[in-house]
């Protein structure tokens, strides 16, 4: 049995060699068991989203090693990536193609990783399964499935992304900020029909949030970034007992004075 | 029709007389234009590349011929030469960070000399139907139009076919949402080089067309090409638009941008009809081009204007 997500000591700096260089992912060290599902917070810049884009594979990281499942992906680009790991961006309007319809969208996620082939792409009997799918969703969509994705709110747009991200069984699912832009309300049902799939399907997910409260009730871990790394982190019974304000000490004991500034940017 | 008394010398059948041979010739731009349409609305891109691969197709195909090639054969010889070019655009702007704009240009550019090399280092070469056996010419125009049917329908058929397929779907995404293509396992690199490949190709076929049809090869033959088919795309797909309003689907659009050249090879027979110099047809082509992409915009800003929305505010601060 091996972890499903490793990360080991994971370095990562932008404009090296330049007056804008940044070290941002600094000997970054994590490990997801299967089943996992962890929240990340941190303050603005502190390299959560960083380290999302290197698991994806955005970019090559600049040394260190990434497994999925056991399997060494570091060298791989994000297309490659795919197979293994499902992706909600932060912006609504990133994870699905307006032009093309909502049926047409989930028939190209149902073949994420896989060899594109001259086999029909969007068959009668597919349709079938994606309205089942869609009604999981509780939005009405899976009347809808001709109807093109752009026609869709924000909020609607995200749920389709969550769900064709979590077909195929992805071995991780990244979630970066993927409520951030949506309104408190919408932002709940997003996230309800996030922990009911990951709960339903039994995924191993990672999901970076500002929200302190849904930080600490989503998931079985919880970490804090500051400055390229895990400063801290709290799992199962002793998550379950953290504070929002347990977490405002933790990060005002490492950021020192900064607190004052980016406490503003973690909301209750 | 006053018009046409004025000026005297304008006949009516004349010009239906033109339409025929119109209609031949517009269908082969409109054959250009399915090409245009694969990267223009399916990849995103404005290439080039056409103006140069239309010729790179006409040449090779009249060269072969004269050389005793089975005009079919020169055909299916032009659109590999034309998937060449697509290729090397392609491979210029994914594999060397050629902004797409810039690499088709390249293409193109370097192809008049390849064009003229095809063509031994003449401007323009004859390929005359009494000497060989032609797919299509402009001698023959019932022959020419029955062909011509014949092979948009197979083609409008076989894009149908590919776009549907789970490779043509990953192509449509990639235009659409690269973003989301990657992350759903697409190369985007490659659709766009396969695109612009398959594009070219379709596009010095009907360069092959072209030459057989009017009897030469001509070095400028492709001179606006990919502003003729941009023009039959966007007039094509207006008009289809219009026709079949709500049961407009994929088959349709496709015929549309065929139809798209027809209409617009007649516009041109009326223009040359009332004797509108040959030579400012490029100019009214681009400002047919300009109006067919600013009325779209325009009628979007209109609804939202803020000169409106100043004046009717008038109302509430008076
Ligand atoms: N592609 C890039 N090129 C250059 N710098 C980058 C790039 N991506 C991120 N950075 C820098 O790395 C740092 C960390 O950014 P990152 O987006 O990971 O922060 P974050 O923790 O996600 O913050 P936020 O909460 O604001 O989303 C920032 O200083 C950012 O400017
Ligand atoms: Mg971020």
């Amino acid at each position: 049995m091996c972890a499903m997500l490793e990360l080991k000591n994971v370095n990562k700096t932008f404009n090296a060699g330049t007056i804008n260089e940044k070290h941002v992912l600094k000997d970054l060290n994590l490990t997801m068991e299967e089943g996992d599902f962890v929240t990340v917070i941190g303050g603005n810049g502190a390299g959560k989203s960083t380290m999302l884009n290197a698991i994806a594979g955005v970019w090559p990281v600049d040394s260190g090693a990434i497994l999925v499942d056991g399997n060494n992906i570091t060298g791989l680009p994000d297309f490659k990536r795919a197979p293994y790991i499902g992706r909600v961006f932060q912006d609504p309007m990133m994870g699905t193609a307006p032009d093309l319809q909502i049926g047409e969208n989930l028939a190209l996620a149902a073949r994420r990783g896989k060899p594109r082939s001259l086999r029909w792409g969007f068959t009668k009997k597919e349709a079938e399964n994606y309205r089942e799918s869609l009604k999981i969703l509780g939005l009405g969509l899976e009347d809808r499935i001709t109807q093109k994705v752009g026609l869709l709110s924000g909020g609607q747009r995200q749920a389709v992304t969550l769900l064709m991200a979590s077909y195929q069984n992805p071995k991780l699912l990244l979630l970066d900020e993927h409520t951030a832009a949506l309104d408190p309300k919408t932002a709940k049902k997003v996230l309800d029909i996030t922990k009911q799939i990951v709960a339903d399907q039994h995924l191993t997910a990672l999901m970076v949030t500002h929200n302190m409260k849904d930080a600490i009730a989503t998931g079985n871990r919880l970490i804090m970034m500051y400055e390229g790394r895990i400063i801290f982190e709290a799992a199962k019974e002793d998550k379950k007992k953290l504070t929002v304000d347990d977490l405002m000490r933790k990060f005002s004991e490492v950021a020192g004075e900064e607190f004052s500034n980016d406490q503003a940017l973690l909301t209750r | 029709m006053h018009i046409l008394l004025a000026r005297g010398g304008l006949n009516v059948m004349t010009l239906l007389g033109t339409f025929p041979s119109g209609i031949a010739q517009g269908m082969i731009w409109g054959i250009m234009a399915l090409g245009v349409y694969i990267t223009f609305r399916m990849l995103d891109i404005a290439d080039l590349t056409v103006d140069g691969s239309f010729t790179t197709g006409g040449a090779v195909a009249v060269m072969l011929i004269t050389s005793g090639t089975n005009c079919w054969i020169a055909l299916a010889a032009a659109s590999v030469a034309g998937l060449l070019a697509g290729l090397t655009t392609g491979i210029l702007h994914t594999r060397l960070g050629i902004p797409a704009i810039l690499s088709g240009i390249l293409t193109q550019f370097a192809l008049y000399s390849i064009n003229l090399a095809i063509m031994g280092f003449s401007a323009n070469k004859a390929v005359s139907v009494d000497r060989y056996v032609l797919a299509v010419s402009s001698r023959y125009i019932n022959a020419a139009l029955i062909t011509g049917v014949i092979i948009a329908v197979a083609l409008v058929s076989a894009l149908y076919w590919y776009f549907g397929t789970e490779h043509g779907s990953a192509m449509r995404a990639t235009g659409n949402n690269p973003d989301m293509s990657k992350a759903l396992g697409i190369n985007i690199n490659s659709m766009k080089v396969i695109g612009l490949a398959l594009s070219n190709a379709l596009v010095a076929f009907s360069g092959g067309l072209m030459a057989q049809y009017q009897g030469f090869a001509d070095i400028n033959m492709g001179r606006g090409a990919i502003v003729i088919g941009l023009a039959a795309v966007i007039v094509g797909e207006v008009f289809g638009e219009m026709l079949l309003k709500k049961r407009m689907n994929f088959y349709g659009r496709l015929l549309s941008v065929v139809s798209g050249g027809i209409i617009y090879y007649l516009v041109v027979c009326v223009a040359l009809w009332l004797k509108i110099n040959s030579n400012m047809l490029k100019l009214m082509t681009a400002i047919i081009v300009v109006i067919f992409l600013a009325v779209p915009y325009l009628q979007s800003v209109s609804h939202a204007s803020f000169k409106k929305a100043g004046k009717n505010s008038l109302k509430e601060v008076r």
